[in-house]
């Protein structure tokens, strides 16, 4: 262990000394003159809306598989397929068929905890749903109110939210599943009479990118791969990774969040769409 | 507002443009917004418009500045609600239709009008441990590579005008963390400290039991009010969490040290008998 070359007895730090009055216009008075709640509505909106989706994709439990019209699709909830219901091309990785639940729970349960402990996301749903600010200086909700629930506020240094601190073991099975999904969009282009495209076959190529975009752009995934070292001169490999790759994704890591978030569930929509028979896939080749 | 205070001048120069300022006006006892309107001239700013009201309708306007170029920190306010430097305020961005509030940073106790007292802050830099370097090499020199203090660079762009400190929701809306959050600006110096290619030090654990690192919730008002543009979220506080997650909360970073055998890492009590603050008591 290192030790420092002190006094044994040395004091702690002195104290701040806080609840001073503060004077100024009251903090619960919001002076911003701009639209400032439109971005947390937006999100809001936007993640609500997903929430709905998702809810209804994962338990509808049918038509994730477009094998009856003789496509490779698996939709991205489903994946890996775990029933015997996507084997036309003996697609499925295991067959769970003793679970009597629609097999999107279990599998959504690791990209659903990735993203709910994201630092991207973090941030949106403490604006947009906790209120905790809704904007930059416009009061946390409830914190204005003397001795309400909410006027004591412990961020993420309690149960549950100090639970945010596993982003990084979140990552590691998003690493997987973005393998997985990559194995998807491989798969896409296997069709009854040889390799072709189609439709299809694009989106999930695009799924996977845009998966990867946003999985290797994580803050977790920036620490991990050189992020973490004091001295990067050291590790020059890691540097050019950290610097070059990482870093750069990760300058986009919100737009990356959005972008995956919305094509998975389109994903998921059009491979539904196509094995209902609603709309017929185009094949390019 | 009707009961509002006003007054007017007009100014000897050819600007035909009026503006009212809704400028604070008051002490720890209370205070009211009191307008002002007056011209102004193209290519101003509100610190600007700020010291004519001064000069020309309220002698007694307590505003604290200094350089006029951002970079000394001093004016620093809320403007139209926002956290920003008076002197980086171009009145062309402003909406000089409506009236434009001019208040004192609201997450520390005001002086005099727009005047706050921002002692806070110096007092949590005096919980910082200081840069403990290792040995110099065998020519009495220290060598540090660009890319190994490239990171820390960014954050030495700090001008301490405390915008970040003052929209920090976890110290503006709750004063009690103000005993156990160092706030953005502090949680990047140790940042930057922890990045450091000569210091020997490991804050980690006192970055999370005293500095309060896991208070912050990462919504990065911080980083929207900087006038450094300093990216204080993504390049400081998150990887600073990140470090701290390797030191408290990874069992396989634990078994890693435990394996190659390495320095486990310090623990809050020891950092904190090095602090400046430390030091100050034992004198």
């Amino acid at each position: 262990m290192t030790t420092l070359n002190t006094e044994p007895d040395a004091p702690v730090p002195v104290g701040i000394e806080a609840n001073k009055v503060r004077g100024g216009p009251p903090r619960s008075e919001v002076l911003r003159k701009d639209k400032w709640w439109i971005q947390p509505l937006a999100i809001f909106t936007g993640l609500f809306a997903f929430i709905v989706y998702a809810t209804w994709a994962a338990l509808r439990n049918g038509h994730f598989y477009a094998g009856n019209v003789g496509r490779d699709y698996l939709s991205p909830f489903y994946s890996p397929c775990l029933t015997n219901s996507c084997t036309n091309n003996g697609y499925a990785w295991s067959d769970w068929s003793w679970w009597r639940l629609s097999p999107a729970i279990p599998i959504l349960i690791f990209p659903l905890s990735f993203r709910l402990s994201c630092y991207y996301y973090r941030k949106s749903y403490y604006r947009s749903f906790w209120l905790s600010p809704p904007s930059c200086a416009v009061p946390d909700a409830g914190s204005t109110k003397a001795g309400g629930p909410r006027s004591k506020y412990s961020g993420e240094t309690k149960f549950p939210l100090i639970l945010q601190n596993i982003h990084r073991y979140t990552w590691y099975f998003a690493v997987i599943f973005a393998g997985i999904l990559t194995f998807d969009a491989i798969a896409a282009f296997r069709f009854p009479n040889g390799i072709g495209m189609g439709l299809g076959t694009l989106i999930f190529v695009v799924n996977a990118c845009l998966i990867w975009a946003y999985t290797l752009g994580c803050h977790s995934c920036r620490h991990l791969c050189g992020g973490g070292l004091r001295k990067f001169s050291a590790s020059p490999s890691r540097h050019f990774v950290w610097k070059n790759f990482v870093s750069k994704l990760n300058e986009h890591h919100q737009l990356f969040a959005w972008l995956s978030l919305f094509w998975i569930a389109f994903a998921d929509f059009y491979t539904w769409l196509v094995s209902t028979g609603a709309i017929h896939d185009p094949r390019f080749f | 507002m009707s009961d509002t205070p006003t007054q007017t001048s007009t100014g000897d120069t050819n600007s035909q443009k009026k503006v009212t300022l809704k400028i604070w006006r008051g002490d720890a006892g209370g205070g009211q917004f009191v307008d002002y309107t007056l011209d102004y001239l193209d290519g101003e700013v509100v610190l600007d418009v700020v010291h004519r009201v001064q000069s020309e309708q309220a002698p007694d306007l307590g505003v604290r500045w200094n350089c006029k170029a951002g970079k000394c920190g001093s004016c620093s306010s809320e403007i139209n609600g926002k956290p920003s430097l008076m002197c980086m305020t171009r009145m062309s961005t402003l909406d000089i239709e409506k009236p434009i509030t001019v208040s004192p940073m609201r997450t520390f106790p005001i002086i005099k009008d727009l005047v706050t007292d921002v002692s806070f802050n110096f007092e949590v830099a005096k919980k910082i441990p200081a840069l403990r370097p290792k040995p110099r090499e065998k020519d009495g020199t220290y060598r540090m590579a660009q890319i190994d203090i490239a990171r820390g660079q960014e954050f030495r762009k700090c001008i301490e005008c405390f915008l970040c400190q003052n929209v920090c929701h976890v110290i503006r809306d709750h004063e009690d963390n103000k005993a156990h959050f160092a706030g953005p600006r502090f949680l990047m110096r140790i940042a930057e400290l922890e990045m450091h290619p000569l210091d020997t030090l490991d804050r980690r654990h006192y970055a999370f039991d005293v500095m309060g690192v896991g208070y912050c919730n990462i919504t990065k008002c911080c980083t929207e009010v900087c006038p450094e543009h300093i990216h204080i979220t993504d390049n400081a506080i998150i990887p600073l969490k990140e470090r701290v997650v390797d030191a408290r909360f990874d069992p396989v970073a634990w078994l890693g040290r435990t394996i190659m055998r390495k320095p486990k890492p310090m623990s809050s009590e020891e950092v904190a008998k090095v602090t400046p603050a430390a030091r100050q008591n034992q004198t």
